[in-house]
């Protein structure tokens, strides 16, 4: 066992990356469901966003636009969701499932020319002496743009949640659908831009998966993780700064318990990956106790009636 | 401009039809998407849905497609008691896991005994291990009111983990040469849900998911505990004065899926699949969320959306194989499919008509 | 009841009749677990394929299923492909291996191949590849071009095929040079390329300088070359989009060689069931190009290790060998044979930590 290879200024810099695909498709799931829409689509929309910034970026040379592309394309797989649960009036729980198992499949279908190739580089940020502070250069300093702009629209989130007239108008509609209506909101028009929003987001957090942290496409790439931001979004109590800090956990566990590996350290692995889970069932239980949970529409049809 | 009106009572003409004009709706943006893909779409479309039934080898899908039907329905069975009452378990995959395990490790702890016993063992054992992971979150529920969506799902990565670890350590084979997976307890005879009749598809999986249809029907249609179901999903308020007991309710709605879930994951590893392995769970715990509500939370059109969704799988690998379809496009297809079953649900409980003027 | 049965085994016996008849092109089902996509092993399976239909051209016919779950899954997909007339079915996942015992035994005139099992019946084959040759050739790689003593390992799941390559790497690294260290991390997943990419840069973060992976994705390549003066090799399939560095050489499936001759013996009514288990001589086993990266010396002696496991002169696992805890395993030029090998589950001398239960 040998506790001291493990380098902690490297450890949180990568369990910062391993945190930022989880980061904002939570993002954009919470602000859904702040609008009282549940939707599990959130592995379908994120996959969608890899093979559709991969694709861009390979074509365009751009990591840019690829990354424009992945939120287009997550926004308008989206699309699908809001047809079904708003217009449709369908169940929010059974659109999201099949959301997935369409945008595994249509996926597949677009990347089957990408498989096995290298995409092109998104630098990293590099600012002459910022960037060489030791400990805190590489842990603030030393990442990819996107990574920023994850920790930014937590930010933005929050204060558009907090302090702003949409962020309140959102709220009431996700606490009490048919007050919002009442008091003259246009309820189903909100929710298709939080729906919109949050493919968006879930297609960024796809492309980072495939542009940045792995780089590469394969079929199936994002392995699960959209169940895990899912996960995050309760874990976070619908608050975008305990999302941040959760993803860092999330992501934390895992590097750390692969870190613990690499040192010879003999751990359980199997219940060391379990214990995101479990953690968050014990929050949730905390959660619950005080009222200020879940919003209360979360997963209620809205219609209008007169 | 168009408008939707409630109807008063869900139109019976559209519940039937809908699920039919779905059908062929997806038959036809399907067709589309093959012909893209360069393949003849009228002989893929038959060969999804005219081969398994009706074609040449029809007498050997035919009982697989009971084989792939019946955890499907037997999960969704109990996933819609749930569901009618607006209790959200979404995590029959990790009941479905847990049966698997519990029942299973019943059996091996008798091995190499050979007793009539042993397999009724297991199956309380399945009905068990479904019905303890289902209780977690309606025990959370009932005593700090912690959301059931959440907490089930939480519990099928815990399930995922714990089938790899018994794989790989408990329940390995010792005679396995090493690799994970337990002993295949389709050569223990003692252990093994066969076929009742050979090459029939019939196992006691099949029977029980016809039994569940039954009861399932007769609860909802004449049974008080089945008009509180209903009317808690109906009428939350009105169950209220009805003197209808939530936390009963949540207890029974949860823990028969539970118990459900694992039976499915029972006959599973004792017959069809036969081992427990670290890819045991193929999804069924979330298909059977989507074959709940294609057949409308119905014990009935549960069925009748199992035998879909099973026709679906077995027709798409003989397309896979027969035209080269890939895989991708079969889950494609049945996303449409899905896509379509729900969106014109519409019809059934709403009436579209033009209006004037008015703001929705 | 009794009557739909009986039906059912004379239809059966039909679909037999149907198979067994001659027909001018031979068909050949293959059977995948994941997406030929997968860039790893379903995708050099079905490059396998490809190579058969390149060969035999119209005398053959190919048919496969992908993303093909193990249990009744493949079962029915199998019982399906030998109704439609296949002659030989290629099954190429570990847990196919009893769906495939029951087909086969269905289908006494249609021929089996299982991929990396153990169990064989008549007309059921197992074919399986030397892997742990080509992590003997990585082996000699690594020991020499480390600069830190410290060589990465990611593992999938704790099975004998991953233990085997893991002991065969160890072994030859510490043969090269004796100070050389292994730090083995687990992913338990086979397919999960975030998690890879962040095993890999952990084991980078600790001083790792070579990285191995038994995991399919190229996601320890990329976070190799992101970290700068690190080697990885190929896994599954080439990967030659990394090279020269991070990637210097690779262990490539190619399944190609056997498919064909299992075809042609299908052709000539020449099949018999057997256990394959070949290695670099018989070309199951590929060693990707060596870069540039790697100086002359060290590239001929990996080559000359490559010659002599080919040629049959050199036994990976020959002997003095203890295992980890100090007890003997094998004596002075003793070598293994292929049942220890075949359910390997020590670590060899040298190797620090436990292998997870």
């Amino acid at each position: 066992m040998d506790l001291s290879a493990i380098n902690p200024v490297l450890l949180i810099a990568s369990l910062m990356v391993a945190a930022t695909p989880i980061l904002l498709a939570a993002i954009g799931e919470l602000v859904v469901e702040k609008a009282g829409v549940l939707n599990l689509g959130v592995e379908g929309m994120m996959i969608v966003g890899a093979i559709s910034g991969f694709a861009i970026t390979v074509e365009s040379g751009s990591p840019w636009l690829g990354f424009l592309a992945s939120a287009i394309g997550g926004a308008l797989l989206s699309l699908l969701f809001v047809l079904l649960t708003q217009v449709a009036l369908a169940n929010q729980v059974a659109s999201g499932l099949a959301l997935t198992l369409f945008g595994l499949g249509f996926s597949s279908l677009m990347g089957q020319s990408y498989v096995g190739i290298k995409p092109p580089q998104m630098g990293k940020l590099d600012i002459p002496f910022l960037t060489d502070l030791p400990f805190i250069g590489p842990i603030l300093f030393g990442h990819d743009p996107i990574l920023y702009l994850g920790i930014a629209l937590t930010a933005a989130v929050w204060a558009l949640l907090k302090y702003t007239r949409v962020g309140l108008v959102l709220r009431a509609v996700g606490e009490n659908h048919d007050a919002a209506h009442a008091l003259g909101y246009k309820v189903v028009r909100i929710r298709i831009m939080a729906i919109m929003f949050g493919g968006a987001c879930a297609g960024l957090g796809g492309a980072y998966i495939s542009l940045i942290r792995v780089p590469q496409w394969t079929e199936g790439m994002t392995a699960g993780v959209g169940w895990i931001a899912l996960a995050l979004v309760v874990f976070a109590s619908w608050k975008p700064w305990r999302a941040l800090l959760g993803a860092y956990l999330f992501g934390g566990v895992t590097v750390v318990q692969l870190n613990l590996q690499a040192a010879g350290v003999a751990i359980p692995v199997e219940y060391l990956a379990m214990s995101p889970y479990l953690i968050t069932i014990i929050v949730l239980v905390f959660l619950s106790r005080d009222k200020s949970g879940a919003p209360a529409s979360l997963g209620r049809i809205f219609h209008a009636t007169h | 401009m168009i408008v939707l009106e409630k109807r008063p009572q869900p139109s019976q003409t559209w519940s039937m039809a809908t699920p039919v004009v779905a059908v062929l709706a997806t038959m036809f943006f399907g067709g589309v998407l093959f012909a893209a893909l360069g393949k003849n779409p009228i002989e893929a479309i038959m060969t999804i849905f005219w081969e398994p039934l009706f074609g040449e080898f029809s007498f050997y899908y035919r009982p697989q497609l009971l084989i792939k039907g019946a955890p499907l329905v037997l999960i969704a069975i109990g996933l819609s008691l749930g569901f009618r009452a607006g209790i959200w378990n979404i995590g029959a995959e990790g009941q479905y896991i847990m049966g698997a395990i519990v029942g299973a490790g019943v059996g091996l702890a008798f091995y190499p005994l050979e007793a009539w016993y042993i397999f009724p063992l297991m199956v309380i054992g399945g009905a068990f291990g479904g019905w303890i992971w289902a209780m977690i979150p309606a025990i959370l529920k009932v005593r700090f009111g912690t959301n059931e969506i959440l907490v089930s799902l939480m519990l099928v990565y815990v399930a995922e983990q714990m089938l790899a670890s018994v794989s790989l350590g408990l329940l390995k084979n010792p005679e396995g040469y090493g690799f994970p997976g337990s002993r295949n307890l389709q050569s223990w005879d003692s252990a093994h849900n066969a076929e009742l009749f050979a090459g029939s598809g019939m196992h006691w999986g099949v029977v029980t998911a016809l039994i569940a249809v039954i009861f399932a029907y007769v609860l909802l249609n004449r049974h008080m505990l089945g008009f509180h179901i209903r009317l808690t999903g109906e009428a939350p308020r009105a169950a209220k004065f009805a003197g209808v007991n939530p936390a009963r309710l949540i207890l029974f709605c949860l823990g028969a899926a539970g118990v459900l879930a694992g039976l499915a994951g029972l006959f599973e590893v004792a017959g069809p699949a036969g081992q427990i392995t670290i890819d045991f769970n193929v999804g069924y715990g979330f298909t059977a969320i989507i074959v709940a509500f294609l057949g409308r939370l119905h014990p009935v059109g549960i069925v009748l959306a199992g035998g879909v969704m099973a026709l679906t799988y077995i027709g798409g690998d003989i397309a896979q194989s027969n035209l080269g379809l890939p895989s991708a496009a079969i889950q494609v297809f049945q996303g449409m499919l899905l896509f379509f079953l729900l969106a014109l649900d519409l019809l059934t409980n709403y009436r579209i008509r033009l209006a004037s003027k008015e703001v929705a | 009841m009794k009557l739909t049965s009986l039906l059912a085994t004379a239809a059966l016996g039909l679909g037999l009749a149907t198979a067994a008849v001659a027909q001018d092109k031979t068909k050949v089902g293959f059977v995948y677990v994941g997406p030929v996509g997968d860039g790893g092993w379903t995708y050099e399976h079905d490059q396998g394929r490809k190579a058969v239909v390149a060969e035999f051209g119209d005398k053959v016919e190919t048919v496969y299923v992908e993303n093909v779950a193990e249990g009744p899954d493949s079962e029915r997909v199998m019982t399906q492909m030998a109704l439609d007339g296949a002659d030989l079915i290629f099954t190429t996942s570990f847990g196919y291996m009893d769906p495939t015992i029951n087909v086969a035994k269905k289908f006494p005139n249609v021929k089996f191949e299982h991929a990396t099992g153990y169990k064989r019946s008549d007309n059921v084959s197992t074919y399986s590849a030397r892997f742990y040759e080509g992590r003997a050739v990585q082996g000699t790689i690594a020991g020499h071009m480390t600069k830190s003593n410290i060589v990465g390992y990611i593992g999938s799941f704790p099975i004998p095929e991953v233990v085997r390559g893991i002991n065969s790497a160890f072994i030859h690294a510490r043969k090269v040079n004796p100070d050389v260290q292994f730090k083995i991390v687990w992913a338990f997943t086979w397919f999960d390329p975030a998690k890879e990419a962040d095993a890999a840069k952990v084991l980078i973060e600790q001083g790792a300088d070579v990285i191995l992976q038994h995991t399919d994705s190229t996601a320890p390549q990329a976070a190799a070359q992101t970290a700068g003066n690190v080697i990885t090799f190929g896994q599954a399939s080439d990967m030659s989009e990394y090279g020269p560095m991070p990637r210097v050489s690779s262990i490539i499936d190619d399944w190609a060689p056997y498919y064909i001759e299992r075809t042609q013996a299908v052709m000539d009514g020449t099949w018999e069931s057997k256990d394959t288990w070949d290695g670099i001589g018989a070309g199951m086993v590929g060693i990707g190009e060596i870069s540039d990266a790697v100086p002359a010396d060290v590239k001929e002696a990996a080559l000359a290790i490559k010659a002599s496991l080919a040629d049959g002169s050199y036994h990976a696992f020959t002997g003095p060998i203890k295992k980890q805890d100090g007890s003997d395993w094998l004596a002075e030029g003793e070598t293994a044979d292929d049942g220890t090998l075949a359910g390997m589950n020590f670590y060899v001398e040298g190797l620090e930590g436990d292998i997870p239960q």
